[in-house]
């Protein structure tokens, strides 16, 4: 039984990480490519440091397991968010499926300011917060 | 906080007694040092909250794994069919987490889940700006990632 869903999550992760990169080759645009890398693989490696924690039983083997496990959740979204908004701002091209884009008409180019489109009746009664940036 | 680091000290306190230093046997021990906390949780003030927000926490990574393996799903079935059933764009995302570790949580657990990257806060910390790939049913998006924050705002509050 045990065998059999280590080989599963194995062979799933594997695959997993397989779309990753084939993601990276076919699709059309940066920010569609870093949806592919990021949580195909983030998911890949972790099913994969499972079936390593399944397949030893040890505590130590385990614990570190766990650990790569808490790392990569940590750290994959933050590598995303930050290679995504970089090539946005960079002005990498967007797919000409594109939809809509909401950040376009906020975002200033010259002075790099990021308005929420919210601020038309709030600005007047907005009280300052202490998570204000200086 | 102190009923976490209680739990701990109970767990620990019960490897030691019964001699037994496996990673088994602390989960058994931090186990029944929940089950004391929760029985004493009326009669102590300092632990109030403590022992309804585990099960919330296990609720919450139930949720995430569930959401995570669907998108993923939907996300393979797109790369590896040749036309594009994808839709992708930006859209905005009014906030409901105030403080900066609040946005980064819900910002990172967004980026988690395929279909949805988190791309940039606004200036005055109101609107998240989130790329989707999935933009056909906005509302029923919208409402997913609502739901989400919703989730991950209640284990800190």
């Amino acid at each position: 039984m045990i065998e059999f869903v280590k080989g599963t999550f194995i062979i799933a992760g594997a695959l997993l990480m397989l779309l990753a990169s084939l993601g990276i080759l076919r699709l059309p645009d940066l920010l569609t490519r870093m949806h592919a890398t990021t949580k195909a693989a983030a998911l890949g490696v972790i099913l994969i440091m499972l079936a390593v924690a399944m397949h030893y039983a040890e505590v130590g083997v385990s614990a570190r397991a766990f650990a790569i496990i808490v790392f990569i959740l940590m750290t994959a979204p933050v590598a995303a968010h930050v290679i995504g908004r970089a090539g946005y701002f960079v002005g990498s091209k967007l797919w000409s499926g594109t939809v809509k884009d909401e950040l376009r008409p906020n975002y200033d180019p010259l002075t790099h300011e990021l308005k929420s489109g919210m601020e038309s009746i709030e600005n007047t009664q907005r009280q300052p917060r202490d998570t204000d940036p200086d | 906080m102190t009923g976490a680091i209680w739990n701990l000290l109970l767990g620990l306190a019960w490897v030691t007694l019964s001699g037994d230093f496996s990673g088994l046997n602390l989960v058994v021990g931090l186990v029944f040092g929940y089950i004391a906390l929760l029985l004493i949780e009326p009669q102590v003030e300092a632990l109030k909250g403590y022992p309804a927000r585990i099960p919330r926490i296990l609720g919450f990574i139930g949720f995430f794994i569930k959401e995570l393996l669907m998108a993923n799903l939907k996300v393979g079935f797109d790369i590896l069919t040749p036309p594009w059933h994808m839709s992708p764009g930006v859209i905005a995302m009014p906030l409901a987490a105030r403080t900066e570790l609040e946005i980064t949580m819900v910002a990172n657990l967004i980026s988690l889940t395929p279909g949805t990257l988190s791309l940039d806060v606004s200036d005055d910390r109101k609107v998240l700006y989130i790329h989707a790939m999935f933009l056909d049913d906005e509302e029923e998006l919208r409402r997913n990632l609502k739901e989400m924050e919703y989730r991950a705002l209640e284990l800190f509050r």
